[in-house]
């Protein structure tokens, strides 16, 4: 099987910065690290999964409410993420509020349905799905190791920037913490990104 | 002259074809042009022959400015001495005020620059003049004690992203120099808002509030004078507190055609209408004061003049000069009497409103355009009565 094929979404068929899919979220949960990642992990499993699942089922759906058993697939897989993280990481849960059950409308996992698991077979599919979601939980990860740095100061947790540099003057950048400073690092990620693919830009 | 011009072209050669040099080309064609005037002409097009081009526009920016910044110079002294209860002499006001500003500038400057020759080397371009007026704004509207390396911040974070990404001088849709006052504003709360940052070096006991913030708190009984807040013996901004400095400014700007009267008229109608109507309802101390303080407090006058008449920014039609300056003034001061975290809405309003530059001409072009060809039908029908 070529590998190759399917690791498209980590580089030149990113979810996030080539197809501007689920920026909304990206922007939502990357102020810090650990809730980042476990929300790149999650969607990679919802995103894996609900392919794997349809595209066992793809011969037997109607194409005409295929959207609704989509719906449904998607939402059991994200109440069942849900309900594990509550159990396991409640902190984390918690910071992430409203944003697991969400995953039900990330485009991401809708599009990659639609787009791929409905007309591949059962194990393509789920590597799609997994690729998409490990893509998207990348950008997150590159986008949350800026923001947590430089608005608290902090990785994973863990105080990185020395004690004294604050007492020399130096301050957090509040703006990291807000939303607009993530669709600004988005932003300078798919301007490099493009710099150095030029197949990428568009006239 | 011509032994000057002779090694200026003989240096423009070197630099073009040197391997080590042409990576400085661009720094070195801004000084050289800056310096001297360009030899080479435009090559097509129809030309208006006239001395106003974009350097000599931005030279009277610069020389507006002047009066706020002097004044500036010796308020700043001006204020630290009397937080201190002593009486320095003039020239002992003026020299603390611009040993506090020189740094500021310095670095606004080298940070700036660095970024314009950057993206002019990259590009293959030419540095423009934009970042003189840009690099001379931003320490006006900073506070005195602002600290070095979050003004170096802000210059680049503005230089980069409200400029140079939406392709430099002229292409900016958001004024450089209120962007990189937001970014401080937003990432660096604690050395731009408050009481204890508006005079430099400042004695302890000494509450040093400004207007405005003695309005947030709904304490208008312990404001200044109005001559004093318009001759600008304030805490405050470094350019912002003299009314008077910066309509001596105005004058000038409106005389030469540089700034458009319309629009500072109209910011300024537009803030008195909004205090008017808030006088009106007068629920809160805040809303009951007089229009015409608002005026005179903080960055309203300065913003109104060289801020809201940014040529680039703002909007060329007549009609949208006028919209876009009415909603500036009315913008600021809902912001100001209703917002309690934002004491100067000045910031804020001429940001939203370079927003929606782009809005408004284009309503305003339709709206003229509807207007014309209603009367060309009306015409019509006069003409050919059936």
């Amino acid at each position: 099987m070529q590998l190759k094929k399917y690791l498209g979404p980590l580089n030149k068929e990113n979810p996030i910065l080539v197809q501007v899919l689920g920026v909304c979220s990206a922007l939502a949960v990357t102020a810090q690290m650990k809730p980042a990642v476990v929300m790149g992990i999650s969607v990679a499993v919802v995103c894996g999964f609900s392919n794997l699942i349809l595209s066992l089922l793809r011969n037997t759906i109607p194409p005409r409410i295929r959207i609704i058993v989509q719906l449904v697939i998607v939402a059991a897989l994200v109440i069942i993420v849900d309900q594990f993280l509550q159990a396991y990481f409640y902190d984390i849960s918690k910071m992430l509020s409203v944003f697991v059950s969400l995953i039900i409308t990330n485009c991401i996992v809708m599009g990659r349905i639609e787009a791929f698991a409905l007309s591949h077979k059962p194990i393509p599919s789920f590597i799609d799905g997994l690729a998409n979601g490990i893509g998207y939980g990348l950008v997150l990860l590159i986008v949350s190791f800026f923001r947590e740095l430089l608005g608290a100061g902090t990785l994973w947790n863990c105080q990185v920037i020395p004690e004294s540099f604050y007492s020399n003057g130096y301050l957090n950048n509040g703006l990291m913490v807000l939303p607009p400073m993530a669709l600004i690092i988005i932003g300078v990620i798919i301007w490099i990104q493009r710099s150095a693919h030029k197949e990428l830009q568009e006239e | 002259m011509s032994r000057i011009e002779k090694i200026s072209g003989k240096l423009t050669r070197k630099f073009k074809n040197n391997k080590v040099l042409s990576h400085f080309y661009a720094l070195f064609d801004a000084i050289d042009k800056f310096l001297l005037t360009p030899d080479s002409t435009t090559l097509r097009g129809s030309h208006i022959r006239d001395s106003v081009d974009v350097k000599r526009l931005m030279t009277t920016v610069m020389i507006a400015l002047t009066p706020s910044l002097l004044f500036g110079f010796w308020n700043t002294g001006h204020q630290h001495f009397l937080s201190y209860g002593t009486q320095a002499t003039f020239w002992k006001c003026f020299g603390f005020g611009f040993l506090k500003w020189l740094p500021v500038v310095l670095v606004t400057y080298i940070s700036g620059l660095t970024v314009e020759v950057f993206f002019a080397q990259i590009r293959k371009e030419e540095v423009a003049e934009g970042f003189f007026v840009t690099g001379m704004l931003i320490p006006m509207i900073l506070p005195p004690e602002i600290p070095l390396w979050t003004v170096a911040a802000a210059t680049i974070f503005a230089t980069l992203f409200a400029k140079e990404v939406f392709g430099g001088t002229g292409y900016n849709f958001l004024n450089p120099a209120l962007v990189a006052r937001a970014f401080i504003f937003f990432a660096f709360p604690s050395v731009i808002s408050g009481d204890s940052i508006w005079i430099a070096d400042k004695a302890d006991a000494f509450t040093g509030a400004t207007p405005l913030a003695n309005v947030a708190l709904g304490d208008i009984s312990s404001l200044p004078s109005v001559k004093d807040m318009f001759l600008g013996t304030i805490p405050g901004c470094l350019g912002e507190t003299s009314t008077l400095a910066i309509l001596i400014g105005a004058a000038l700007l409106i005389v030469t055609d540089v700034a458009s009267w319309r629009i500072i008229l109209s910011v300024v109608i537009g803030g008195l209408a909004a205090g008017f109507t808030f006088n009106l309802i007068g629920t809160s101390p805040a809303m009951s004061i007089p229009p015409y303080y608002h005026l005179f407090m903080g960055g309203f006058m300065f913003g109104a003049v060289f801020m809201a008449t940014d040529p680039v920014t703002s909007p060329h039609t007549n009609i949208g000069k006028i919209i876009y300056g009415l909603l500036i003034g009315i913008l600021t001061v809902v912001i100001r009497v209703c917002n309690k975290g934002y004491a100067e809405g000045m910031m804020l309003s001429i940001l939203l409103m370079n927003v929606f530059t782009p809005l408004i001409d284009y309503l305003s072009i339709q709206y003229n355009i509807n207007k014309r060809a209603g009367r060309q039908n009306s015409a019509k029908s006069n003409n050919n009565p059936r």
